[in-house]
């Protein structure tokens, strides 16, 4: 079987598994809202304000929802071993990771596409005009965030504490795809708004080597 | 053993010169005076700080290569004597900017790329003290210091781009830089006094390492033995 079509059964199984419940998705959202709203407290969300600390608090807020979202992505299949018989099954490695990756893509993104109308409502941030280019941003910063956090999800899947380790490993791990983000998110929320190129190219570069890093391990990641 | 001891004289010599050629025979400078000497243990434990981790990096790749002990032992003991020269170079830089730029800390390209470096390879050593497995360990951690490694460009070109307040490179760092001969003289003099006590540590961390790892399987020895009574038995008669 090609990789490309065992990534695919192998994401159909993801989904499947997610939206019978859909009890991660739903948690992650709130989890989410709780910090937007929670920084409301800690700076005054006034329109001039939000501007500025806008963007930053968007990202630290996604950052951390995916950080506490993507833990269950490979401990889930220690529960019930279920990790052998994927390793038993005539598939590469990197379509059991490349499917992990695109399934918590798709979860993280469901979770942006709530919170950014909402942030928008709540901060008093116009998102008229700027939704093409911000889409493009969340994407490649979305995709660098769960190709890492896939790929150290399944390294603190072994490890004790790993609900408290996981953050600890991505998080610093994650700064220049912060800054990136953030910076190009920041160029989109101003008075004249124009998508600034050099961050985008970082977003772009960090996806790139990461990517290509975790296609070139992944078989240390998966082999028992 | 002979080797090692006259190694380590050799360097506590070197050390110790260093120290008194920092302090009294490199000449003052001319705005910052006193407080420039930290430069000459500065500069150096970035230096070794640099080459400690390279090596862990080479060492990670090696060991995902080969899957043999020793490379792991190099990953680990790299990283560990890494990370000291991070902390040194970390407490140093501080220690300087107080006086001189009047701040403790700023959030320049340089001081952040090593802070979250360090950040990352305290982590790494987290992530091996709560694995269990010695081989998962290895493999575990070897991903992760690549993923660290690969990380601290991508760091460093983001700040850049943010903002950035460190001193430009003095020696190679274009016109109007370069060192006084001297200066430049007791600067060698430190950096080749600092490696080679970076290099002393790390090779002791590495036996300590390996026998480490030793320990660790004849007790695991010991204790299949234990729970096999006939063979033990069959031991004693």
């Amino acid at each position: 079987m090609s990789t490309a079509r065992s990534c695919a059964i192998l994401l159909g199984k993801e989904l499947r598994l997610e939206f019978r419940t859909r009890e991660l998705l739903s948690a992650t959202i709130v989890f989410a809202l709780v910090i937007v709203v929670l920084f409301s407290f800690a700076f005054d969300p006034t329109a001039a304000e939000s501007r500025r600390y806008g963007p930053g608090l968007l990202w630290i807020s996604f950052l951390f929802a995916g950080s506490l979202m993507l833990n269950p992505s490979f401990a889930r299949e220690r529960l019930n071993d279920t990790m052998d018989a994927l390793r038993l099954a005539p598939i590469s490695p990197f379509a059991i990771l490349s499917a992990k990756m695109l399934a918590n893509l798709i979860f993280m993104s469901l979770v942006e596409v709530v919170l950014v109308p909402v942030f928008s409502v709540l901060y008093n941030v116009s998102l008229a005009g700027v939704v093409l280019p911000l889409i493009l941003v969340l994407i490649l910063g979305t995709i660098g965030l769960t190709v890492t956090g896939t790929v150290f999800s399944a390294i603190s899947s072994h490890a004790r504490l790993r609900e408290l380790l996981l953050p600890l490993l991505l998080l610093p791990i994650l700064t220049p795809l912060l800054i990136a983000a953030v910076e190009a998110t920041a160029s989109l929320f101003v008075e004249q708004p124009e998508l600034d190129r050099t961050w985008v190219a970082l977003l772009a570069g960090f996806d790139i080597v990461f990517l290509t890093a975790s296609w070139l391990l992944c078989d240390y990641l998966i082999e028992e | 053993m002979k080797a090692r001891y006259a190694a380590t004289i050799l360097v506590a010599g070197l050390i110790f010169f260093a120290g008194y050629a920092a302090l009294f025979i490199a000449p003052d400078e001319r705005t910052m005076h006193l407080i420039q000497r930290i430069f000459y243990f500065h500069v150096p434990s970035w230096m070794a700080m640099f080459t400690a981790l390279s090596v862990a990096f080479i060492a990670n790749i090696a060991y995902l290569a080969t899957h043999k002990p020793t490379w792991d032992s190099w990953g680990v003991s790299a990283v560990e004597v890494g990370v000291v020269c991070c902390t040194i170079g970390l407490a140093t830089g501080p220690l300087w900017a107080r006086p001189v730029w009047g701040i403790w800390w700023t959030w320049d390209a340089r001081l952040t790329t090593t802070f979250i470096l360090w950040l990352l390879y305290i982590a790494y050593l987290l992530l091996r003290g709560l694995l269990d497995d010695p081989e998962k360990k290895a493999t575990l951690s070897a991903v992760f210091g690549i993923f660290a490694f690969l990380d601290a460009p991508l760091v460093y070109v983001s700040n850049r781009l943010w903002r950035t307040q460190h001193p430009q490179p003095v020696i190679l760092g274009g016109s109007g830089s370069g060192l006084d001969p001297v200066i430049g003289k007791v600067l060698l003099l430190c950096v080749i006094a600092v490696m080679g006590v970076m290099i002393l540590v790390l090779i002791d961390r590495y036996r300590l390492e390996q026998l480490r790892r030793e320990f660790e399987e004849l007790r695991m020895e010991y204790e299949t033995l234990n729970l096999e009574p006939s063979s033990i038995g069959k031991e004693r008669l």
